[in-house]
């Protein structure tokens, strides 16, 4: 059990919260506290729209320990508007042609689980962008 | 980064020595360890290590089995000397030698033996993935499911999108890579593979196929190290010079870094070694290189700047990286051929750019092999350990 670990970050898993440097204002994901790229210290926050397209992706059919009832699953590096690049799985793509520079979303899904009476992990995925009918 | 000064140049390996790699289900950590450790100290004759460096990635997680520097030295008769384990991922063994090399240069200690020793077959596939991908995030990387291959992928398919290189642009280095694996006694494949086998070969993670990943392989590789002064008169041992030694690092993550198709780690490792050793790119005699998955030799060459941004994959197709080619990369076959020893990988390459330069390579011989240099990657370029080796003792 990681329970204190996840509970941690559970604004960035929730919500996208990185940071935002005032110094030079780059958006910062996940939060690091010290800016990349200009070394100021960057703690104030900044909640991303969620909104990106797909930088690269694959799919997996060997996965590690904890993860192997999700198989086949695809990940993603996700490219954000804001600039950041986020790791996360891509969901509801069943049927989808995927490509890089697809338009994707931000959703809140189960990451993974420990079994039958093990920890429920939360967090974003990110699944095709929804258009408005 | 180091500063330039560095290293003096008189830090010698006089001592070599390697298990085949392999699944060596008869053998444990520590009595792969210690076939290496002999092998090298009976090369080096009469010098006993001031210090014993462990190379190693994931022994905690696979074998439940921390604390190496103790354990081998007492395994090894050598109780009483300084041990410590070196971890940087897949680095390691480039990191230990660097330490090594460190530890030399300071004049704190005379002489060092390196042992670099990884044990994957103790588990099966699903937790040797899980215990690999401690080496990246684990807070947004690995609780996604992610694996080193699926990362691979990622890159692999991204540099096609910006680079538009054509179908089967990466066979050229498995296929090296195998070629040089059958002159290797000591590799897990000796058989040379076509390109149509490169071609057919399953996807692992698409665009990545089982031809473009390293198999995973247990192993160890040691080498002695020892100053100029401490080094007999009357040793005939053709030693090997440290011309040039740097380790540097990029964001752990990919999502974190500023541009994931460029290691910048290996701009900034290889540029202060070959300015260390006074060499232009154009002197290096062979790259042995970290090649896990065939996208990193590529873009390996590219950050070091022996091809242009997405021009590497066309040294692994034009013949320039075998052998007989103007720069070639893992001679013995690589992490490909030879099997990926995860933190003894660097380990390895050193004493294998040592049989080169000493003429003792047989059929993987490299002919007028001067200057070697060799370089470990960890997790996806995050870490990142060049060094030059040079068989004329003098600068």
């Amino acid at each position: 059990m990681e329970v204190s670990s996840h509970w941690r970050v559970r604004q960035q898993r929730y919500a996208l919260v990185g940071e935002v440097c005032p110094s030079c204002e780059v958006k910062i994901f996940p939060p690091r506290d010290v800016c990349p790229e200009c070394g100021d210290e960057a703690k104030t926050h900044f909640q991303f729209s969620g909104r990106g397209e797909v930088y690269s992706y694959t799919t997996l059919f060997d996965a590690p320990q904890g993860h192997e009832a999700q198989l086949p699953y695809t990940l993603a590096l996700v490219k954000l508007e804001e600039g950041p690049l986020v790791t996360a799985q891509l969901t509801d793509v069943n049927g989808t042609k995927l490509e890089v520079g697809m338009p994707v979303e931000m959703v809140t899904r189960k990451l993974r689980s420990d079994g039958d009476r093990g920890m429920l992990v939360y967090g974003y995925k990110f699944r095709p962008r929804l258009q408005a009918a | 980064m180091t500063n330039s000064n560095f290293p003096p140049s008189d830090i010698y390996i006089i001592g070599v020595g390697m298990t085949p790699a392999g699944e060596h289900w008869e053998k444990s950590l520590r009595e792969l360890a210690l076939e290496a450790i002999i092998q090298a100290r009976q090369e080096a004759g009469e010098i006993t290590p001031g210090a014993l460096y462990v190379a190693n990635m994931l022994a905690p997680v696979l074998s439940r089995q921390s604390h190496l520097g103790a354990l081998l030295a007492d395994f090894a008769g050598m109780r009483g000397i300084e041990a410590v384990t070196l971890e940087a991922a897949g680095a390691s063994g480039g990191m230990a030698l660097r330490h090594a090399v460190m530890a030399i240069a300071s004049g704190l200690v005379q002489s060092v033996l390196v042992v670099g020793v990884e044990k994957f077959s103790e588990r099966v596939s699903a937790e040797i993935e899980a215990a690999l991908s401690t080496s990246g995030d684990a807070d947004f990387e690995a609780i996604h499911g992610v694996t080193q291959t699926a990362l691979a992928a990622m890159l692999m398919r991204r540099y096609q999108f910006e680079y538009a290189v054509p179908e089967g642009a990466f066979a050229g280095f498995s296929v090296n890579a195998h070629a040089n694996g059958a002159g290797n006694p000591r590799a897990m494949f000796q058989r040379p593979i076509k390109p149509e086998t490169y071609q057919r070969a399953a996807m692992l993670s698409e665009p990545l196929n089982m031809f473009d990943a390293a198999p995973l392989a247990d192993g160890a590789a040691a080498l002695m190290l020892a100053s100029g002064d401490a080094i007999p008169a009357d040793s005939s041992y053709p030693k090997i010079r440290i011309a040039g030694s740097s380790a540097a690092v990029d964001a752990v993550a990919l999502h974190d870094r500023r541009d994931p198709l460029y290691f910048s780690a290996v701009q900034d490792s290889t540029a202060e070694a070959l300015s260390q050793a006074g060499l232009n790119r154009d002197q290096i005699s062979l790259f042995e290189l970290h090649d896990r998955y065939t996208i990193y030799s590529a873009l390996a060459l590219e950050a070091a700047g022996f091809a242009e941004r997405g021009q590497g994959w066309k040294l692994g197709q034009d013949g320039n990286i075998t052998r007989k080619g103007s720069l070639p990369i893992t001679t013995f076959g690589g992490s490909k051929a030879r099997g990926d020893t995860g933190g003894a990988n660097g380990v390895y390459q050193a004493a294998e750019a040592v049989l080169q330069l000493q003429g003792r390579a047989g059929e993987a011989q490299v002919e007028n092999a001067r200057f070697a240099m060799i370089q470990a990657l960890g997790g996806t370029g995050a870490t990142a350990v060049t060094h030059i080796l040079s068989g004329s003792e003098t600068p």
